[in-house]
């Protein structure tokens, strides 16, 4: 508090050369340090040590011992990630995520956009359609898997509703199936966060760009092509990113609406199998293989994205 | 032509409003059947068919209440960190210049992609087993104590503020404490709500963390003790949908009634600029 003394410094700061020593070390504010001290602690603490201990365990033997007890677990070199790649259920769940991720990702992507910019557009009842919208975003995943076993069940509405036309086995126990209903499921519950993202991205394209088109005589698709979707293609990237992201993530959803990823594995997902493998059967090693192998996927995945993202502006 | 395509575009959105809206009306209806009716007639409320003894019914299996105040603190430490410490360091990002503080903004945009998956498993054998918090609401709360949006959404919001705002203050005499607590928290009011609001929704429908971290019954949050129920006590019940359904909607109203009455504050435009940085 005391080292601010002049209120010019803020500006002047790289221009005033007589300056105490600490200061040019640290800054005009040194408090800004103090300030951001408990979330650099937090972060550390949370994100940088675990992601090194877990890249570490993943090379070790290692297992669940009591508080304190001091163990050897040796280095094993590749070992977990070799057993992880001979795991056919690891293979699978892989496969499964990847079905997941064709689905969901272009759905999402176009759904959003589409319905952001109808939105955006609207002048009547415009806060309840996008209250409807977020609605399944803010609700508990927990509570509407309950309304989704009830709604695709054997018995259920959507089975009645199509009458002869319901496949056999039902949606969530037949393996084609089970997956591409979860896809669904995850696309129709993070929509409104996507359309937000839009939203947002969308008053940041020029109203100047529309008048042209319209002065040129685009019609509303023509529109949409060549002025909105250029206009939003940032907020498409940090869409395709976030969605893959958490589709990489996916866990509640098979645990729960496929009683943990079932049937025989055909909708198990890469998380899934960590908790079963990591805390269920005891083997953090080989669970943390799987995740550093996720990791890279998932950055092999947004690279690619990126570079297709980019490539179509230039 | 033109009046042809507005009305193109209400039918659409209002049939997407349907289909997201659907799913929450029929929980409703289902919760309150005393038999399941899964037929097209049964999404209408009949009158013959109406009844609450499903609440009852899981209130006996999972206690509702406890769940309900286990998510409340879980959430409330959650905010309480969030609120003091991400508006802090938000606070210095945007205001203060220090050393340092571009490669901890750098920190803050990383954070958000890092995916919570690969973090689970050392998490998990940090917190549950060497510090031995497992069954226990600061275990709960660790991971999630510093909301990274928070922080970029309150940066966001303290770098609107004109900057002649804090140097007439600083003329004045006040300190930099002084400054954030009577000048800029005043004027990021409406932030503070949106973060709130927020960060409310994220450990209130978290899952997996608290799945993995409780066991004991009492101690577990709502989401975790419905799961339980989904996964495996549902089935022993009378009627399981419909206890099930009365489960979902005691956890999914508070978030729901607090969307409808601060729609406002979901405002596209701040968390869009939050998420964006």
């Amino acid at each position: 508090m005391t080292t601010i003394t002049r209120p010019t410094e803020v500006e002047a700061q790289r221009q005033d050369a007589p300056r105490p020593r600490r200061r040019r070390w640290l800054g005009s504010s040194p408090l800004g340090l103090l300030f951001t001290a408990p979330y650099l602690i937090f972060i550390c603490a949370i994100f940088a040590y675990p992601i090194v201990f877990a890249v570490w365990m993943s090379f070790q033997d290692y297992f669940f011992s009591a508080p304190g007890v001091e163990v050897d677990r040796p280095f094993v070199g590749f070992d977990n990630y070799i057993a992880v790649l001979q795991d056919p259920a690891v293979w699978q769940s892989f496969r499964n995520v990847g079905v997941f991720l064709i689905i969901n990702v272009p759905l999402t992507v176009v759904l959003s956009i589409v319905l952001a910019s109808a939105l955006n557009r609207v002048v009547h009842a415009r806060a309840f359609l996008r209250v409807s919208y977020y609605v399944p975003y803010v609700a508990a995943s927990v509570a509407v898997v309950g309304v989704w076993l009830f709604l695709f069940s054997g018995g259920g509405l959507v089975n009645n509703v199509l009458g002869d036309l319901a496949p056999v086995p039902s949606w969530l126990i037949n393996s084609q199936l089970a997956m591409p209903v979860i896809a669904l499921f995850v696309t129709w519950k993070q929509l409104g966060f996507y359309i937000l993202l839009y939203l947002a991205a969308l008053q940041n394209v020029p109203k100047e760009l529309y008048e042209s088109a319209a002065t040129d005589g685009a019609g509303g698709v023509r529109t949409f092509f060549s002025v909105t979707v250029p206009g939003v293609r940032p907020a498409t990237l940090l869409v395709l990113l976030i969605s893959t992201i958490t589709g990489a993530n996916l866990f509640t959803e098979p645990y729960l609406l496929t009683g943990g990823g079932g049937p025989n594995g055909a909708s198990a997902s890469p998380v899934l199998l960590m908790y079963q493998k990591g805390i269920e059967q005891g083997n953090p090693d080989v669970a943390s293989a799987i995740g550093v192998i996720l990791i890279i996927c998932v950055l092999i995945i947004a690279f690619i994205q990126r570079r297709l993202v980019r490539d179509e502006e230039s | 032509m033109i009046r042809f395509g507005m009305v193109l575009r209400y039918i659409l959105l209002l049939l997407g409003a349907l289909v997201f809206l659907f799913p929450f009306y029929y929980m409703v209806v289902g919760s309150l059947q005393a038999t399941p009716d899964s037929s097209p007639a049964g999404a209408f409320p009949a009158p013959g068919n109406l009844t609450l003894d499903n609440y009852v019914a899981v209130n006996e299996r999972i206690n509702l209440l406890q769940g309900l105040v286990n998510s409340g603190i879980f959430t409330g430490g959650v905010l309480l960190g969030t609120v003091v410490f991400g508006l802090l360091a938000g606070y210095a990002l945007a205001v203060l210049s220090f050393r340092g503080r571009g490669t901890i903004f750098a920190l803050v945009l990383l954070v958000q992609v890092i995916p919570f998956q690969l973090l689970m498993i050392p998490l998990y054998v940090m917190i549950a087993r060497n510090y031995g918090l497992s069954d226990n609401y600061l275990g709960m709360i660790l991971p999630f104590f510093i909301s990274s949006v928070a922080v970029l959404i309150f940066r966001q919001y303290f770098l609107q503020l004109p900057k002649d705002l804090f140097n007439a203050a600083r003329i004045d005499g006040a300190s930099e404490l002084r400054i954030l607590w009577s000048v800029a928290i005043p004027l990021v009011r409406p932030a503070l709500l949106t973060v709130v609001l927020l960060t409310f929704i994220g450990p209130w429908n978290e899952f997996l963390w608290p799945f993995l971290i409780t066991k004991e019954a009492s101690m577990q949050p709502l989401a975790v003790s419905l799961a339980n129920y989904i996964s495996s006590i549902a089935a022993s019940t009378a009627n399981p949908f419909g206890s099930l359904l009365a489960g979902a909607v005691v956890l999914a109203v508070p978030v729901v009634v607090l969307l409808i009455i601060f729609q406002r504050q979901f405002v596209s435009n701040d968390i869009g600029s939050g998420v964006k940085g």
